[in-house]
């Protein structure tokens, strides 16, 4: 077949089935994207991030492994995870890593000078969003979740049948699921979010700084502006309650529990519109890599 | 509509970067053929270029590409292929992933994109080194695998910013020849350039820009003939070239007739180069002089570009 009848067959797959084409593009960008930017060595303190607790409780399964290992333990030690994925993993490690992440997708090849080159191929820029979105929540989730995945089995597996029995006949795979849910939407959520900051700001590192503090001081805010952080959501996910300690304690109001089916839907609906706000910005968004 | 739908048109178009002027109510359309778009650094070339694929907004006015904006990029850049002067590449890609990829959002198949792949890689003599990592490839080949990736979808406006810097005289040769077929195909071919003399060569029609304006446009000779303050200077090759000098000088728009060093020619510069073609051809038939050659020794794009803007249009 002619170069040409191959241009004009594709012309006419494009024009008839333009989702099927959309879908292709998205299925490109992520594969490309997964690729060229994230796994790579400069990555590795990301991949530290999301380590260093299982590290952690590593050590602590082969220093401790001659102790007590009850029932008492187990409580204890449920107590620690939760800390674990609530304070470390929900509020700083995924919060981090999305931001190095998910700002790096387009500011990354603005400072690479290589972005024109996703602006002159016949994509859509919403589809360009879009991918390179995706592209990011497939690596930040399958990361954070193998490392959620790994606490999680490591903790547990110390107790021998104790702890296989608190997993498979005990409320411990009800807690492990709800864990790789919130990992999924705070990846979500915190993803969307960084990637609209990186088409608002030049520097996004400051505005992250700053959603980072609302992060922290929303629980001190009435209950509909707590809505309006990802934290909330993900608090109301989360299978054990943590009590809340220090001086923030006296500020926190308690917001009426929300359904989980509320809480997902609720994240992700913040999500979809943050994501479409960033597909207004890429409109704006013009190459001009000597002013950047 | 129609014309539109067959051309590249501007439609005073104005580009600010802030209080910066980029480029100034450009109005224009361009036919199928090469078209060069001549000016120093800083003239607004790229600007224009960058305004033509949508890689930047134009701050006021309109610009169509063969009736589509870069706000319908699925067809426009279908339509559109856009050799950039950025140097510079996604990390750790080779030749032909950089084709191929772009293929592939395209709509192309695997086999289809690896067809067009290869002759892409082909027509811009890279297939041999089409598996190593861009970033261990040369300038020029950077260039040309840029202009690979620019062709590789058989686009029906090529885009080419300075295409030939960084290539070697071979290479610059080779490029000329495949610009020239593109064009020869009915392809719009937009080319900017320093290199006067190549882009001269090639064209059918140039844009000339100084500071963010177009100062003149269309077909060389027709700009030529927009330049009526400066003469026209006409080379003649003859046997007596003092009789001839001394026929020129009696003639009002003849303005110099300057007897050449080896005695065998003159240089002849008028307003009026049509009057004086009329004497020499009386002269040439009262056989009063044997004329070699005629041929007007400042027609081309440097000259033009010196007596509209006073500068050689080389790099500032």
């Amino acid at each position: 077949m002619r170069a040409q009848d191959l241009v004009a067959r594709a012309q006419r797959w494009s024009k008839e089935q333009p989702w099927r084409l959309f879908g292709s593009q998205i299925f490109i960008l992520v594969r490309n994207e997964v690729r060229r930017n994230l796994f790579t060595r400069r990555r590795i303190w990301i991949y530290l991030l999301a380590l260093i607790p299982v590290l952690i409780i590593l050590a602590h399964v082969i220093l401790d492994r001659n102790e007590p290992a009850g029932p008492a333990q187990i409580e204890n030690d449920t107590q620690v995870l939760a800390g674990i994925a609530q304070v470390y993993y929900f509020r700083l490690g995924i919060f981090f890593a999305c931001m190095a992440i998910f700002t790096w997708l387009f500011r990354g090849e603005i400072v690479e000078r290589t972005l024109h080159y996703q602006f002159l191929a016949p994509v859509r820029r919403e589809v360009l969003v879009v991918g390179k979105f995706l592209a990011g929540a497939v690596v930040a989730t399958a990361l954070f979740e193998t490392a959620v995945l790994a606490c999680v089995f490591l903790m547990y597996s110390r107790f021998g049948s104790a702890g296989k029995a608190y997993v498979f006949d005990g409320p411990g795979l009800g807690q492990l699921g709800s864990y790789l849910l919130v990992t999924a939407l705070a990846c979500l959520g915190y993803g969307a979010a960084f990637l609209a900051l990186s088409l608002l700001f030049k520097n996004p590192i400051i505005p992250g700084v700053v959603m980072m503090g609302w992060e922290t001081i929303a629980p001190i805010f009435p209950a509909w502006a707590q809505r309006l952080s990802v934290a909330f959501y993900l608090k109301q996910l989360c299978p054990v309650s943590l009590p809340i300690r220090g001086p923030m304690a006296i500020f926190t109001i308690v917001p009426e529990p929300i359904s989980p089916f509320i809480a997902v839907l609720g994240l992700l609906c913040l999500t979809i519109a943050i994501l479409a706000l960033s597909c207004f910005l890429i409109h704006r968004m013009e190459i001009t890599y000597t002013a950047e | 509509m129609t014309s539109r739908a067959h051309q590249i048109v501007f439609e005073n178009v104005s580009k600010f970067y802030g209080e910066v002027l980029g480029v100034n109510k450009v109005s224009f359309s361009l036919g199928p053929g090469i078209t060069s778009l001549v000016g120093p650094n800083g003239s607004g070339k790229t600007t224009l270029m960058n305004l033509l694929t949508g890689l930047i907004r134009p701050s006021q006015g309109a610009i169509y590409v063969l009736g589509l904006t870069p706000q319908q990029p699925i067809e426009f850049f279908r339509q559109v292929g856009y050799c950039t002067q950025f140097d510079s590449f996604p990390p750790g890609t080779n030749g032909y992933d950089f084709i191929y990829w772009p293929l592939r959002l395209h709509g192309f198949g695997r086999d289809q994109a690896a067809k067009l792949t290869s002759e892409a890689l082909e027509r811009a003599g890279m297939a041999q080194v089409a598996r190593r990592k861009v970033a261990g490839y040369s300038k020029g080949m950077r260039q040309r695998i840029r202009l690979a990736q620019a062709i590789a979808h058989h686009p029906s406006v090529l885009v080419l910013d300075e295409p030939l810097n960084g290539l070697d005289p071979m290479a610059r040769a080779e490029s000329i020849a495949l610009f020239e077929t593109i064009a020869k195909q009915g392809m719009h071919v937009i080319i900017s350039s320093h290199i006067l003399e190549e882009v001269d060569r090639i064209s059918d029609r140039v844009v000339l820009m100084s500071s963010g304006y177009v100062v003149a446009e269309g077909q060389i000779r027709e700009v030529r003939r927009e330049v009526h303050d400066h003469p026209t200077q006409i080379l003649v090759r003859c046997s007596n070239a003092a009789r001839l000098a001394a026929a020129a000088f009696e003639l009002d728009h003849v303005v110099e007739a300057k007897i050449l060093n080896d005695g065998h020619g003159v240089l002849v510069r008028t307003r009026d180069a049509e009057q004086f073609y009329l004497l020499l051809n009386k002269i040439v038939s009262g056989g009063l002089v044997e004329v070699d050659a005629v041929a007007p020794a400042d027609d081309d794009v440097n000259s033009i570009y010196q007596y509209l803007i006073g500068s050689d249009g080389g790099p500032a």
